[in-house]
Order: C-alpha cells, then sequence, then structure tokens
C-alpha cells in the first residue's frame, strides 16, 4: 500500500478499499448469524500462516549458527534439540552442510516431510520426477534449481520415511557475522532445509 | 487447542492454488486474510464442504480469466465464497449491500 502525504507532509490514513469494507460487512453478519466467529478467524489464519511456512525450522537453524554446542546437540539428536525449542512430533535427524559436502532430502516412497518444521510439502517435493531423479541424478535435479555446485562436492541422499525424517542444516552464508539470530532465521528457506537451494545473504548492503 | 491446517485446502492444485512466497501464504491485504480464515472457519463448521468452495473458486476464476479481468486471486476467493453462501441461503445479497453502506458511512464500525 503506497503511503499517502498531503502537501503539508502529514499522514493520512487512506481510504479502506471498497473490497475491504465488504469483507468486513461479510464478517460481520456472519458473527452476527453465529456462523463463524472472529476469534476462530483470527486463530485460522495465523494457523496457516505459521504451520504452512517454514518458520520454525528456520528457527532451529539459525539458534544452531550461532550457538555451537546446540548445534552439536542438534547434530547428534535432532528430535531432542528441536524440542529444546519447543517443536516436537517427529523424530528428526538433522544432516550438516559443510564446503565439501551437500545434503538433499527426498522420500522415495511417498512425502514424508517435517511438517512441523517447514511446513506443508511443495508439489514438487511429491511429484515422481523428484523422488526417482533426486536420487538418480542429484546434480542434474540441483542445478534445475539453480544450485550449480562444484564436481568435488560430495551429495547424499538422505531419504524420508514415516519413521524418520531428515532436515538440512544448511551453510550460514558469508557476511553474516553482525546479523541476529531472527535476522539470520529470516534468511533460511524451506528449500534451503530441504537441500535444493543454499542460504543466501541479505540482498541490502553488498 | 491449535487448528491443525487442513491438507485439502494447502495442497490445492493448478489456478485454485493458493498463492505463496516461500512456501508461505501471502495475504497482500488484511481482508484477504480474513476471508480467506472466514471460508476455512466455515468449512471446518461443516456450513460445507471444502470441495464445493473449491468448485465455486475454480468456476469464478475461469469466468474471471474468460473476461480477461485484472481482479486478484482473493477478489475472485471472495465472489465465490459469497456466491456459495446465497447458494446455500446464508447469505442475502441486500444485506451484505446494506452492511458494507454502514461500514462506508463510518454509521458502523465493528470491532473484530
Amino acid at each position: 500500500m503506497s503511503g499517502a502525504h498531503d502537501e503539508h507532509g502529514h499522514h493520512h490514513r487512506e481510504p479502506e478499499s471498497v473490497l475491504s469494507l465488504r469483507v468486513r460487512a461479510l464478517e460481520s453478519l456472519l458473527v452476527e448469524k453465529k456462523l463463524v466467529s472472529s476469534e476462530a478467524v483470527d486463530r485460522l489464519v495465523s494457523a496457516y500462516e505459521q504451520d504452512i511456512g517454514p518458520h520454525n525450522g528456520a528457527k532451529v537453524v539459525a539458534r544452531a549458527w550461532v550457538d555451537p554446542a546446540y548445534r552439536a546437540r542438534l547434530l547428534a539428536d535432532g528430535t531432542a534439540a528441536i524440542e529444546e525449542l519447543g517443536f516436537g512430533g517427529v523424530d528428526l535427524r538433522v544432516v550438516e552442510n559443510t564446503a565439501g559436502l551437500h545434503n538433499l532430502v527426498v522420500c522415495t516412497l511417498c512425502s514424508c516431510y517435517p511438517h512441523a518444521l517447514i511446513g506443508l510439502p511443495p508439489v514438487w517435493y511429491k511429484s515422481f520426477e523428484y523422488r526417482s531423479r533426486a536420487v538418480r541424478e542429484p546434480r542434474v535435479v540441483l542445478r534445475e534449481f539453480g544450485l550449480d555446485l562444484p564436481e568435488t562436492t560430495e551429495i547424499r541422499i538422505w531419504d524420508s520415511s514415516a519413521e524418520l525424517r531428515y532436515l538440512v542444516l544448511p551453510e550460514r552464508p558469508a557476511g553474516t557475522e553482525r546479523l541476529s539470530e531472527a535476522e539470520l532465521a529470516a534468511l533460511v528457506t524451506r528449500d534451503a532445509m530441504i537441500g535444493v537451494a543454499a542460504v543466501k545473504p541479505p540482498a541490502v548492503g553488498r | 487447542m491449535e487448528p491443525v491446517p487442513s491438507r485439502e485446502i494447502a495442497d490445492m492444485r493448478g489456478a485454485a492454488a493458493l498463492p505463496r512466497k516461500n512456501g508461505e501464504l501471502i495475504f497482500d491485504e488484511a481482508w484477504q486474510g480474513r476471508i480467506f480464515g472466514m471460508t476455512v472457519a466455515m468449512s471446518h463448521e461443516a456450513c460445507f464442504a471444502w470441495r464445493e468452495f473449491q468448485s465455486h473458486l475454480i468456476d469464478e476464476i475461469a469466468h474471471a480469466e474468460r473476461e480477461g479481468e485484472t481482479s486478484s486471486y482473493y477478489e475472485r476467493w471472495l465472489r465465490a465464497f459469497e456466491q456459495l453462501l446465497a447458494d446455500k441461503g446464508l447469505l442475502d445479497d441486500g444485506a451484505l449491500a446494506e452492511r458494507t453502506r454502514e461500514f462506508e458511512s463510518g454509521r458502523r464500525d465493528d470491532v473484530f
């Protein structure tokens, strides 16, 4: 939304859009008829915003980047380490990317995925094409995702199952030493935690 | 208890697929989140089956495309939702128009 200014530089409250008014009216009517409650709508929107996105996994990664002891615990026992941050319900192994090693997660049988951490899986993750080609020709698949790894980098494939899910701990990008844990978390993407992308440094200031 | 997102809703494909960025849902404006939440809430309460809404949404999108409209995804969603409510006898078009005018004129300003 663009900020409106008058000639004196004061902020105006922008007039509410026709659509916004109509949706407010609709909510008001439906609440009156007891068909919905505004609290239920709040909770649902927040659940879909939070649970569908990769926020929780990003918090885990950022913590591991700033806290070496946490990182060690996370790699030793992923399930216990994510419980420390209040996430759970999944048996998890975390695999770490390094300069010479890249990890890639796939579920060859179906679409096992650590929802609690990175939300709902993208459509391609469930596709037969990804499930078969990630194992057969990971380097080509990664290149198609825009990740061109040097030939010397070893690629390890992890096959998620109903019993054990995997999460990639991506490399912390260079130039992020001054960022806070929350700022770091904001850089971490779903794709990086599946292993089909690297975490990029913030665009500003480069 | 926190509501658990439904796969049926989150995984809609094709034209009906929810707009996302980095896997997260995108609501460009607050009202888009409200209309999304109301629709999901009512389907949870079994006012209608999700596939009924989805089929209305697909029809609205197809209609808008045919007409060459530039309307946004959630504008089409809103129309589909209103249409579904009208079909179910849950919403009176006149009442909605009247209530909208009340908000517009400031005669009403419910706080949600």
